[in-house]
Parts: C-alpha cells; sequence; structure tokens
C-alpha cells in the first residue's frame, strides 16, 4: 500500500529529524557546559565562591551612598557635564555615522548606486567598518590624539556608518522605483533622484533606525569613556578605581547613566512607534 | 468637498502645508549644523587636532609594518650587543650576528646598505651617507664631538652637545657619550615564526616542511614536526599560543552570555507575554525587571560583577548575560505576544495537553524569530566581549589593551587587531549562514 510507505517514511523522517535535534542539543549543552567550566577555572575568582559576594559590592556602595544621601543631588549635579559628554558623544557619531551610512547604502543599492561597478567596494567597506570593534580605533586614535572626547567620537561613527550603512541598504532595496525612474525620465540629475524619488520613501525608516543606533551609542560611549576616552565612563573608572572608594561618587553616576538610557529608552521607542505609525 | 473647484480654503491649506514642509527642509539641515558647530567648540575640535601627535603616528604606521635590528656599542665597557628591536628576547648570540654586521674586539663595520656604512673604530664613528658625505663622532668624557660635511645641517641630523642624532631612509645612529646605537630597519614582523635561540630560524618552508615530514628526531629526542610547532606555539616573543587562547577565550564570553541569556530569557519570556501570563501583577514585575537589566548597562555589570568573581573571561561572560536576559526576554515576550492562534486552537481541538499545546503549536512558531535574533546577538557580542575583555581582564581585548598601554609593541597591536577583524568576520558569516540553513534551509 502506498499510504503506509508513505507514513512509515514520514515517521522515520521524524525519527531522523528529532535524533538531529537532540544530537544538536547534547552537543550545545555540552558546549555550554565545557565553556563554562574553562571560563569559570580561567577566572580568579570561581562561580560559586563569588556567588554569595555578588551583592556584597553594590551592597557597600549603597550603604555608603545611603550614608551621604544629603550630598547626592549635588553629586548628580556635579557629573551633569560628563553626562552631557558621553551623550554628545553618541550623538554626533550617530549623526556623522548615518549620514556616512546614508551616502554609502546609496552607493551600495542596486539600481540606486552613482557608480554601480563600486557595489562591491562599498559593501566590503561597510563590512570591514562594521567588523572592527569601536574600543580598537579608540585606543589607537587616544594614542595618536591624546584621551579626549574625540577619538571615542570617531570610533563610534565608524562603527555606526558599517551598521547603519547596511540597513540603510536593505530599507533601500524595498524602496518602490517608480518615482526614481520618473524623475530620470524628465532629466533629472542623481542628487535630484535621490533627494526627491527616494528619500520621502526611506526617511521615516532611517530615523527609526538612527534613533536605534542612538541608544547603543550611548552605552558604547561610556564604555569607551571607562578606557580613557572622557565622559561619565571616565569618571566612573576614577570613582570606583581600586582601594579608592569614593561610593557616593560611584552612586551619582550609575544613576545618571542609569536614568539617561531608561529615559531614552523609552522615548526612542515613543518617537518610533509614532514616526513608523505614520507610514502605515 | 466638491470635485473640480476646490475651495479657497483648501488651496490655502495645501500652501501653508507646503510652507511648512520647506521650511522644515531648511530647518532641519540647519539644527543639524548649529548642533555640530556647538558640539565643535565643545569638545574643542580644533585644539585636540592641533595636540596631536603625528610622531606617535608615524612610530605606529612605521612599526606595524617594519622592525629595527639594533647595533648598540657601550662606550665604557667596549662591548657589543646585536638584538632585534633592542629587545632581550631578540638578542643575537656573540659570533652569530647577521652578516651585514662585522664585529672585531673595539671595531665593529655596519652595511645600512646602498653605500650607507657605519664603522666604529674604537669609539669613534663614522657614518659615510651617499650624496651628502661623511659624519663624525667621537665620544668623550664631557660629550660628543662631531665633524659635519661644509653646507648648512639638514633636518634629519640633531645635534646637541651631548647627543648626535641622524636619521636616514636606511637607518638611524644616535650618539651619546655613554652610548652608540645604529638601528637599521626591515619589512616585516620580526621572529614572528620562531626566535633565534631556536633551531628551525631562518629556516625557509621548504626545509620546515622536509623536516617536520622526514620523521627524525632532534636532540631531545622529539620528532621535528612537534618541536617546530611548539618553537611557533610558545614563540616568547609573539605568544601565539597565548594569543589563541585569549580568541578562544573572547568568543568563549559571547557564547556563554548569549546562550545562557537565551536560556534564562525564553521561560522569562513565557511569564511576561500577554497571552500566556494571566496576572497583570508578575507580568508588569517581568517587563520592568528587562527594563531595569538592559538599563543598568553592561559597563555598569562588569563593574559589579568583577568585584564578585575577579577578573576573566567568566565575569565577562555573565555580564554579557545579564543584560541580554534583559534584552532577549523584552523581544521574546514581543514575538510571543505576535503568535498566530490558530494553531494552538487546532492542538486544543484534538486534546493536547498545555504542553503539547506549546511544544507544537507555539515553540515552531517563535523558532525562526529567537533564532535569528540569537545568532545576530552572538556576533554582535563578539565585538562587546572584546572591550568587556579590556575591562574585566580576559581575553583578546586585554591582550590589546596592554599591548597599546605599553607604547612599543605595534606590530603586535597590528597583529591583534588582524586578529580581532578576521575573530568577527568568521563569527558573522558563521551567524549569517547558520541563520540561513537553520531558518531558510529548515522551513
Amino acid at each position: 500500500m502506498v499510504t503506509a510507505s508513505y507514513k512509515s517514511d514520514y515517521i522515520r523522517l521524524t525519527h531522523l529529524r528529532r535524533l538531529y535535534s537532540g544530537v544538536l542539543a547534547l552537543v550545545l549543552i555540552l558546549l555550554f557546559f565545557g565553556g563554562f567550566y574553562t571560563a569559570d577555572s580561567r577566572n580568579a575568582g570561581g562561580f560559586f565562591d563569588g556567588l554569595d559576594r555578588l551583592f556584597d559590592f553594590p551592597a557597600e556602595v549603597l550603604g555608603e551612598a545611603w550614608s551621604e544621601i544629603d550630598g547626592l543631588p549635588a553629586l548628580l549635579w556635579h557629573y551633569m557635564p560628563s553626562l552631557i559628554e558621553t551623550v554628545n558623544i553618541a550623538a554626533v557619531a550617530t549623526l556623522i555615522g548615518a549620514i556616512i551610512g546614508l551616502l554609502l547604502s546609496l552607493f551600495s543599492t542596486r539600481g540606486l548606486a552613482f557608480w554601480p561597478a563600486g557595489i562591491p567596494l562599498f559593501r566590503r567597506s561597510m563590512d570591514i567598518m562594521r567588523a572592527i570593534p569601536e574600543i580598537v580605533i579608540a585606543l589607537v586614535l587616544i594614542f595618536i590624539m591624546g584621551a579626549g572626547p574625540i577619538p571615542a567620537m570617531i570610533a563610534i561613527a565608524i562603527h555606526t556608518s558599517g551598521a547603519l550603512g547596511k540597513l540603510f541598504s536593505e530599507v533601500n532595496e524595498n524602496c518602490d522605483m517608480k518615482p526614481v525612474d520618473g524623475l530620470a525620465s524628465v532629466g533629472a540629475s542623481w542628487g535630484q533622484r535621490m533627494w526627491f524619488g527616494v528619500f520621502p520613501q526611506v526617511i521615516q525608516n532611517y530615523f527609526s533606525y538612527a534613533l536605534l543606533r542612538f541608544e547603543i551609542n550611548i552605552r558604547a560611549s561610556a564604555i569607551l569613556g571607562f578606557v580613557g576616552a572622557g565622559g561619565i565612563g571616565y569618571d566612573l573608572r576614577n570613582t570606583i578605581s581600586w582601594g579608592k572608594g569614593r561610593y557616593d561618587d560611584a552612586t551619582a553616576i550609575f544613576m545618571l547613566l542609569f536614568l539617561t538610557i531608561v529615559l531614552v529608552d523609552q522615548l526612542s521607542s515613543v518617537v518610533r512607534n509614532r514616526v513608523l505609525g505614520d507610514q502605515k | 468637498m466638491i470635485a473640480g473647484t476646490p475651495s479657497p480654503d483648501l488651496r490655502g491649506q495645501s500652501l501653508a502645508a507646503i510652507k511648512r514642509r520647506s521650511l522644515l527642509c531648511f530647518a532641519i539641515p540647519g539644527l543639524i549644523l548649529a548642533y555640530l558647530v556647538y558640539v565643535f567648540f565643545a569638545f574643542e575640535v580644533n585644539d585636540a587636532f592641533e595636540d596631536a601627535n603625528l610622531d606617535n603616528a608615524k612610530i605606529l604606521v612605521g612599526d606595524s609594518y617594519s622592525y629595527k635590528t639594533v647595533v648598540s656599542h657601550d662606550n665604557r665597557s667596549g662591548r657589543y650587543v646585536v638584538a632585534i628591536e633592542g629587545e632581550k628576547k631578540g638578542r643575537y648570540t656573540p659570533g652569530a650576528q647577521p652578516a651585514w654586521v662585522s664585529l672585531d674586539g673595539e671595531n665593529a663595520d655596519v652595511d645600512l646598505a646602498d653605500g650607507y656604512r657605519v664603522t666604529i673604530r674604537d669609539r669613534e664613528v663614522t657614518f659615510i651617507i651617499p650624496n651628502y658625505g661623511q659624519i663624525t663622532a667621537l665620544p668623550t668624557r664631557r660629550g660628543v664631538e662631531v665633524e659635519l660635511p661644509d653646507g648648512p645641517m639638514p633636518s634629519w641630523i640633531n645635534l646637541s652637545r651631548t647627543r648626535l642624532n641622524v636619521k636616514t631612509p636606511n637607518g638611524r645612529i644616535s650618539v651619546t657619550k655613554a652610548k652608540t646605537t645604529v638601528f637599521r630597519y626591515f619589512f616585516g614582523w620580526e621572529l614572528f615564526w620562531f626566535t633565534l635561540d631556536s633551531p628551525y630560524y631562518g629556516l625557509g618552508f621548504t626545509e620546515l616542511a622536509a623536516a617536520a615530514v622526514s620523521g627524525e628526531k632532534n636532540e631531545n629526542g622529539q620528532t621535528h614536526a612537534l618541536a617546530i610547532f611548539q618553537d611557533f606555539w610558545f614563540n616568547p616573543m609573539w605568544r601565539h599560543g597565548e594569543v589563541a587562547w585569549a580568541l578562544v577565550e573572547t568568543v568563549l564570553m559571547a557564547f556563554l552570555g548569549t546562550i545562557g541569556a537565551a536560556c534564562l530569557a525564553l521561560p522569562l519570556g513565557f511569564l511576561s507575554a500577554r497571552n500566556f501570563a494571566p496576572s497583570l501583577i508578575g507580568r508588569f514585575g517581568m517587563r520592568r525587571l528587562f527594563d531595569f537589566l538592559r538599563g543598568v548597562d553592561g559597563l555598569i555589570w562588569t563593574v559589579i560583577l568583577s568585584r564578585a568573581f575577579g577578573p576573566g573571561p567568566m565575569t565577562g561572560a555573565l555580564a554579557i548575560l545579564i543584560t541580554d536576559t534583559g534584552t532577549f526576554g523584552k523581544m521574546f515576550s514581543e514575538a510571543l505576544e505576535n503568535v498566530d492562534d490558530k494553531q494552538i486552537e487546532g492542538l486544543k481541538s484534538t486534546g493536547a495537553s498545555p504542553i503539547s499545546q506549546n511544544r507544537f503549536g507555539v515553540i515552531p512558531q517563535i523558532t525562526p524569530v529567537l533564532l535569528s535574533q540569537i545568532l545576530y546577538y552572538l556576533e554582535s557580542n563578539t565585538r562587546s566581549a572584546t572591550i568587556i575583555g579590556a575591562i574585566v581582564g580576559g581575553g583578546i581585548g586585554l591582550l590589546l589593551t596592554q599591548a597599546i598601554i605599553t607604547q612599543k609593541d605595534w606590530e603586535e597591536v597590528t597583529y591583534y587587531i588582524i586578529l580581532i577583524v578576521v575573530m568577527v568576520f568568521i563569527m558573522d558569516s558563521l551567524s549569517g549562514w547558520l541563520r540561513r540553513r537553520l531558518i531558510k534551509g529548515g522551513a
């Protein structure tokens, strides 16, 4: 009977598939625990020893901050300029990255490219810009230019250009070519075709991606500060460096950073929903 | 509205809208420009670029593709040392120096190629430079006595009473009363495969391959293949073994953090999805927990965790794990809320238990979304692990920061940067390949 053979085939395949999934899961679990064990043995303190000490440091920090709670508003005010610097680094880097990413994405989208032969070149250069971690560029630039916000800004901008360029070019690929062709038929230049034919279609998506990136960049800018690029991360390193213990300062910085990230997170999701909502 | 006869009101409205729009078109670039100008002054961009140390940049670029061999003469003891990069690990044993250096007691001849030549005769240094002439320098007890050819002193000679520095494209010399040093530059990375103490130093690839496959044993009773590998792997200058471990540690941090976070976030995602968790309070609590985990940035988690667990890859992995649990939790719960109810209802109608309903009705729907997010984060976390490694002291990030802080091993910095980029590329293509295989190929 034909149906019976289908049935047995189906069951056999299902079993095979289950076997593969099981083996894959087992390998993953083994890798995970093997990796955990390796990482644990190469760590200075063990996982299980550290587990009960996990809350010691936060408790110590909060305890000291609580005993000097009166000074907290002043400290929050004191670290405001550093916070503004961190946010500025992120904002400028996002802005510059978005502008460069926009050009790169236009240059690397089929049908829109100014110079179609160069598409692979621009794509690869975006891949490289995305692949180099920000810290590499930041540290090298700090060596050349000295500590300050500019190395971090350049580093984040380069990464952002690559990341946004890729997302933007995906948006471009979905855009309707009719307005572009129409503009081309009346003799519009490349710039005019992009400005009047493409941008009105894609600008909302661009904006939403750029906002999302801004969120990510604030975190990156705080982390880069920690390795010497200025801003609030740098202050954080100074206040919590081993043995010093100015924990009321550290608490103020933690709070500022936390509030900023949550605020930007919420704001950007509201704005993005509104912008993308308009589109629908 | 009547077609064909637009009311004047509508025309006015459209004109106003267009006017608003065109105003916006100018206002937005204007605002961006104003902001950039503000930042230009806030960051003191001008000063920063003026203060930029271009010599550092030159050293960095030069070191990244070339190395120097140093011949130094101690003017008091009369001893010569020939060493690659001037490092102890790269020192030639006396009598085994390269052919372009000939030493004879107190005297030395150093050939810098293309007619450039340095001779040292009992402390007196003579540097012959084609198209310029001959520089002689005699270190004395009070300083350095120098004779230059006639004419104005070129900018590549730097002379004071106690020190002479001459930089030429073929090499550099520096003479002080205590020490005479000659530098010759070579293209490439020094001792990348073997250090000088290895018997395999200076052998070509074919010779090495022949020794490796011959099966003969060296004086220690090891096969050549093993000894070649060991001399390379434990090369004291480049420490290939340690670097490989650091790369593994970095990938491990990303792997443990991402997979661990995904495992934690899946059940938590169920608890905070509207269609699976009936309790409003519980859902609200879970949501705020995710916001908290994400809001306390990875940087802060890293700082807190490294106090409890000490420096190392485990700390980095946990920092990634905690931050990403928040991110994944939010994403997974959103994916769960978008699940199509029809399949669950279908299963319900056949009398499936709640577990079977979730297993066969929900999991297959969300797996592609989850997998693609997890794989994307795995790649992105490899980059984060590099940075976190620099802070918690683990992985390639630590090696990179250390090499940059010493400010002299720029060839190692270049090596690490190349390795990091290659690592990220591999993770990127691996995650892309898996995504295509598991999501498109599996369906």
